[in-house]
């Protein structure tokens, strides 16, 4: 029930944001209307690192705890920061059309290190395929997340260490949302995206791991019967064949 | 609005994906634990 309510403020939230983001906020004096694609731009983006997180910390608890529930949360994380990845992406080219008048360039570090980020975490979700066996599988994927991870502060250092298109940090840049002379109705449009954003990650966070669960209930239930039929003999073992 | 197409090419599949993986999802688990309760009638 808990879960359904925050579903509902969620979908609200967001709602209400891309109302304002679409209509209240005025085009910005340079870039035009298409900046208003950086308020779900950004929070895509930070929703992707916190995703990814998740599953890294998650990999590091169940190599340490060995508890399945901690990688039923890591292929939450990982499913959802790839949605999130896509979307950033998507919403940057979309921006960088009109305003750098390219939608894409590989030369650029921040693009081209985000665009491996989304390659390495759907190889995470297909290497989770490669096996059945829960424990197995678990361990593989959780080596592959923490690796995974350090890609996570290359993408975000990138603007600092090398150069390219994009600009330097957005949300912790003194000149940016952290100038007070920032005009209030840029900046809280975009933590208002942020935050709708966030809650809506927490509600789809919540249900992928429900779902992640139930598969390994599944999963469990099915080794189960078959162990059952093994000892009836109706089916035989592998090991008789 | 200047350059609409690109923001609305930019809402339209970043708020229509979130809205399609939401449902999707919803159907996933439903269908999940409807599996485990077939599982548990069997038993």
């Amino acid at each position: 029930m808990k879960t359904r309510i925050l579903g509902f403020v969620a979908l609200a939230a967001v709602a209400a944001m891309t109302a304002i983001a679409l209509f209240v906020v005025p085009a910005d004096l340079n870039q035009g209307d298409a900046q208003r694609i950086m308020y779900p731009h950004v929070a895509s983006a930070w929703l992707a690192y916190l995703s990814f997180g998740v599953t890294a910390v998650s990999g590091i608890l169940w190599l340490w705890k060995r508890d399945l529930r901690w990688d039923a949360l890591a292929v939450s994380g990982a499913e959802i920061g790839v949605m999130f990845t896509a979307f950033a992406i998507w919403g940057g080219m979309m921006w960088g059309r009109p305003v750098w008048g390219v939608y894409w360039q590989w030369e650029d570090p921040r693009l081209t290190t985000t665009a491996l980020l989304l390659a390495l975490y759907v190889g995470y979700l297909l290497f989770r395929r490669l096996t059945d066996d829960p424990e197995r599988r678990a361990t593989r994927a959780a080596i592959v997340g923490i690796v995974a991870a350090v890609d996570i502060p290359i993408v975000h250092f990138s603007v600092e260490w090398w150069r390219g298109l994009h600009q330097t940090a957005t949300i912790a840049s003194p000149d940016r949302v952290l100038n007070p002379a920032a005009p209030m109705i840029f900046v809280g449009t975009l933590l208002g995206m942020l935050g709708a954003f966030t809650l809506a990650w927490g509600y789809l966070m919540i249900r992928r791991y429900q779902l992640a669960r139930a598969e390994l209930a599944r999963e469990e239930a099915v080794r189960i019967g078959r162990l059952e039929a093994v000892r009836r003999g109706v089916v035989r073992s592998e090991a008789t064949r | 609005m200047t350059d609409a197409g690109f923001v609305v090419a930019a809402y339209a599949v970043i708020m229509g994906g979130l809205g399609l993986y939401t449902l999707t999802l919803w159907r996933r688990l439903v269908s999940a634990r409807r599996e485990l309760d077939r599982d548990d009638e069997v038993r």
